[in-house]
């Protein structure tokens, strides 16, 4: 069946190219740390299942050894520039668009093919889509590769060119991932929930609104992650207050709550998968761009998540 | 309380524009010991967490087929597509965008956009072009705001769409939640609750995104 172990072994092998392309340039004034972070993250892929709990946390800490003092370099891998981009885009017009549309097409077939029951035990259908969008990968690369006359190397060079842009940053999701779960057991959720009902304005519905709504932006952003603040904000004020004291919804209390989470998820730059990795993606030079863009449409919509709450909960 | 410890040393760390993956490995040590975890302990729990999310690192083996589109020109063959179009500005492009996205995530289909596949080598070189067409050639602050908001938009829509769908994993938690609690609720009872917020960013956002056009023209003027 093909799951995530399928799907490691693909990125351990994509990570081991890249650190040996890296070895190779010499473009690269910091060339050996990248070959040494991306060979590190591919051990990790290829590796991880099977190596210790240890094993695996010394790798990490060997990553971070590697890329914490003074960064990662960026290689220069032979690209096209601007003009003989606008000449092959002029020469091949729409037809670019079709193994870029290719990913996303493969990746909603995928999810629906391999959820049928004719299809099942073909794909893990938990992870139908992760699949299938690597599925779509190389069903793009199928139609790219003839279409511009490719050499099998060029992929692979111009993926290092992209992940050379978005460096440590690529990691950052699966680090801060990890450090919620060294919170989680050192009991910092609890911590936090004990503040949260410590500090609980009691007397009046409007005030449990707030500080629940407000209390699950501020504890996603804190973590990163809604999901992480979601039990220990719900269980800490959500639940005695809202529904049991003063007998409001508790599926418009979960839902809208979740939301609220979502409003600081938006502002933090734990959130790196959406915040900080876009950033580097679009080659922005402040790190924290992308939040900028959002923090006012994250404040309104935290007050109308508000808003809806205090009148929609005790309504239903 | 010591616990939290491991806060503050994140907090700082990112607002001194320390590495942030030497923030997070400090911030982790630091918890582990307050929270009495021993040194082999905090390692092992990292070194395990960090294998289990192994999956969210796999979508970067799409760069190579986007690197090897946008080589060939696929960048500058959207904004040719998006210069031709005079109706299309900035903000329009992106609200259009902001509606598919939030629209395809409450089908379940969150798959359909992304920053790696969608919004770098399409989205954004669009939304770049219709600012040109209307107003000439950008400066640089003008040009990364713009990728900024081309950003912001693939998540707020994501975000603020996705719990319409009642399989998403976010309503599968509260589901899961309450029922721990002794509450029993139909996902389909809180799918329905997500919708006035979604609404609510729909209105917020494209406001926003309509504000950003009066202020590219603004402060840029007409061709």
């Amino acid at each position: 069946m093909i799951g995530l172990e399928v799907l490691y072994v693909i990125g351990g092998a994509f990570f081991a190219a890249i650190s040996v392309l890296s070895a190779r340039d010499a473009t690269n004034p910091k060339r050996w740390k990248n070959t040494a972070f991306w060979g590190l993250f591919a051990v990790s892929f290829l590796f991880g299942s099977h190596l210790s709990d240890f094993a695996n946390g010394l790798v990490v800490i060997a990553m971070v050894l590697t890329a914490g003092f003074g960064g990662l370099g960026v290689g220069l891998p032979a690209t096209t520039g601007p003009e003989e981009r606008r000449e092959s885009a002029l020469r091949l017009g729409n037809r670019l668009f079709l193994p870029a549309l290719a990913i996303p097409l493969t990746a909603l077939t995928g999810t629906f093919l391999f959820k049928r029951p004719e299809l099942a035990g073909l794909v893990d259908p938990k992870q139908a889509t992760l699949v299938s969008l690597i599925l779509g990968v190389f069903v793009a690369l199928a139609i790219a590769m003839p279409m511009l006359r490719a050499k099998p190397i060029t992929p692979l060079q111009e993926g290092r060119r992209l992940l050379d842009t978005v460096g440590w940053a690529a990691v950052l999701p699966q680090m801060l991932a990890a450090l919620g779960a060294v919170f989680a057991a050192a009991g910092v959720g609890t911590a936090i929930g004990q503040i949260a009902s410590d500090w609980l304005p009691s007397g009046s519905q409007l005030a449990a609104v707030v500080a629940y709504t407000f209390g699950m932006a501020i504890f996603t952003m804190i973590m990163g992650n809604a999901f992480a603040a979601f039990p220990v904000m719900t269980a800490g004020i959500g639940l005695p207050l809202i529904v049991l004291h003063f007998g409001g919804d508790p599926a418009i209390m979960g839902a809208i709550g979740m939301l609220s989470g979502f409003c600081g998820t938006l502002m933090t730059p734990m959130a790196a998968n959406f915040n900080i990795v876009p950033a580097a993606l679009l080659e922005l030079k402040d790190r924290n761009g992308v939040i900028r863009a959002q923090v006012p449409t994250a404040i309104l919509l935290l007050l109308a998540n508000t808003a809806l709450m205090y009148v929609l909960v005790f309504r239903f | 309380m010591l616990s939290l410890i491991g806060i503050v040393v994140v907090v700082v760390g990112f607002m001194a524009r320390m590495n942030p993956l030497l923030v997070v490995t400090v911030a982790a040590l630091v918890t582990g010991v307050a929270g009495g975890m021993g040194p082999v302990q905090i390692i092992e729990t990292f070194g395990k967490a960090f294998q289990e999310n192994r999956y969210v690192s796999v979508v970067w083996v799409v760069l190579p087929v986007i690197g090897l589109l946008e080589r060939a020109g696929l960048q500058e063959r959207a904004k040719t597509l998006i210069g031709q179009i005079q109706a299309a500005t900035t903000g329009r492009l992106l609200l259009l965008y902001f509606v598919l996205r939030q629209a395809t995530a409450a089908l379940g289909l969150t798959s359909l956009g992304g920053h790696a596949q969608m919004v770098r080598p399409l989205i954004a070189p669009m939304a770049e072009a219709a600012a040109e067409t209307h107003h000439g050639p950008l400066d640089d602050d003008t040009r990364q705001s713009i990728r900024a908001h081309t950003a912001a938009v693939d998540n707020i829509a994501l975000f603020f769409g996705e719990d319409i769908f009642i399989a998403i994993a976010s309503i599968l938690l509260i589901k899961g939640f309450l029922e721990q609690n002794g509450i029993l609720v139909e996902p389909l009872q809180l799918s329905v609750w997500a919708i006035p917020t979604a609404f609510c960013a729909l209105a917020i956002h494209g406001t926003r995104l309509m504000l950003l056009d009066r202020h590219l023209a603004r402060t840029l003027g007409a061709r």
